[in-house]
């Protein structure tokens, strides 16, 4: 597992982030055990408090489950969510930045366009 | 379990002012930093609350008991310090052995396997190990002994890197199996910061820092753009130190973002670590322009 850690948000919510990618991306399936606070904090060399709140975290936001003795699993449904929260949150997090570099750029709306009609042809845009 | 606080300790060599009026509170089974620059006085105050030295005045207290000279107290305290106090031709072992008169409940087992894990021998002696080596065996000494608060100074010195890290990696293994307060006192304040929980940062013989890591660094932000918008943006703030590249000035500030006021366009906010707070907090002056 590789996980890297700047100075950008706080500790915990660039772990919870990064957990929610490897969910998303397949790194941990649905219902799977992911590792225990006590693996990824001497891992990470991270003090056990700050995973503990990265993992309630995700608890919170309904994408890992605790399991009685068991340990932390992913719930079923996680990536789903993940998606739809991604799709809420897109015009936010990509398009206005988008925007705002290709206002700065004096790229037109048209020329915006062709530029996502180019990333249809090279094979970036999958279907 | 208790808490050990440190009550308005000041220390004098002479005319010299080593410690002034410092106070802070440890509590239980939790992970602090203690940071200063060199010579601001740490191994001092670590030398005073497990009361090799004495101060000149103030006090160190585990719940309402004094810990001066008071054997009860002192056995629950542990510091690993930086000087070797041991004769010549001590092995780790009798090391091991003088640690188990003293606090009792030492853990041989875990030691066993973590000077192991180190590539050390418990027969060997402190006298034919290299710098490195001493401290593994001084670290392992440390996190094997019976005490609820473990000072450390200096706990990596003359480790490599691979070493460095199983030592942080022991260092929580053993945290999580016994749950005690550990006080890391190191210059590597970057491979510290996402360890400690708290910081306290020592500056000029006084305390400049007593805050959550978390919390601390939520007020560490970056302010970056045309020198007179960031300026204005930053006014009336506690700026840390600023840098100017070109026209563009970035300004590091130790306090919460003013809602009320507005972000200009130009002007970028991010943030900044624990090891860049330190530089620049004790760098001197506040609002420093490079």
């Amino acid at each position: 597992m590789q996980f890297a850690f700047d100075g950008s948000a706080p500790l915990y919510q660039q772990l919870a982030a990064q957990i929610e990618e490897m969910i998303f991306t397949g790194g941990f399936d649905e219902e799977a055990q992911i590792p225990s606070t006590t693996q990824l904090s001497q891992q990470l060399h991270i003090n056990p408090a700050t995973v503990l709140k990265g993992m309630n975290m995700l608890v919170d936001e309904g994408l890992l489950e605790k399991r009685r003795g068991l340990g932390m699993f992913v719930r079923p449904g996680a990536r789903q969510k993940i998606m739809e929260r991604r799709k809420d949150n897109f015009y936010n997090d990509y398009i206005k930045k988008l925007l705002v570099e290709a206002g700065k750029l004096g790229i037109t709306k048209e020329h915006l366009i062709e530029l996502i009609e180019r990333g249809e042809h090279d094979g970036t845009i999958k279907h | 379990m208790e808490q050990l606080s440190i009550n308005h300790i000041t220390k004098r060599f002479g005319r010299q002012i080593v410690l002034d009026d410092i106070s802070f509170t440890l509590a239980p089974a939790k992970i602090y930093g203690l940071l200063g620059r060199n010579g601001a006085g740490k191994s001092t105050l670590l030398n005073i609350i497990t009361n090799r030295i004495f101060p000149t005045a103030g006090t160190v207290k585990l719940g309402d008991q004094d810990a001066n000279d008071n054997d009860d107290v002192l056995g629950r305290i542990f510091l690993m310090s930086e000087t070797n106090l041991y004769p010549k031709r001590t092995s780790i072992l009798r090391m091991f052995d003088l640690a188990n008169e003293a606090y009792g409940q030492f853990n041989y087992q875990t030691a066993a396997r973590q000077l192991k894990e180190f590539g050390l021998d418990e027969k060997q002696h402190l006298s034919n190990l290299s710098t490195g080596q001493q401290t593994i065996a001084k670290f392992v000494l440390t996190l094997n002994v019976d005490a609820d608060y473990i000072l450390m100074d200096e706990p990596v010195l003359g480790m490599d890197a691979a070493h460095r890290d199983l030592f942080y990696q022991e260092l929580l293994k053993s945290y999580q199996a016994k749950p005690r307060t550990f006080v890391l006192s190191t210059h590597l304040i970057e491979e510290v910061q996402q360890l400690v929980e708290h910081v306290i940062i020592i500056d000029q013989a006084k305390v400049a820092i007593d805050d959550d890591v978390q919390h601390l660094l939520d007020q560490a932000h970056t302010v970056s753009g045309p020198a007179d918008q960031v300026d204005k943006y930053t006014a009336g703030q506690r700026v840390l130190a600023s840098e100017d590249l070109g026209n563009i000035r970035t300004a590091y500030l130790l306090d919460d973002l003013d809602d009320q006021r507005v972000l200009p366009d130009q002007v970028k906010l991010g943030h900044y670590d624990l090891q860049h707070l330190f530089i620049y907090l004790t760098n001197g002056g506040e609002t420093k322009n490079a």
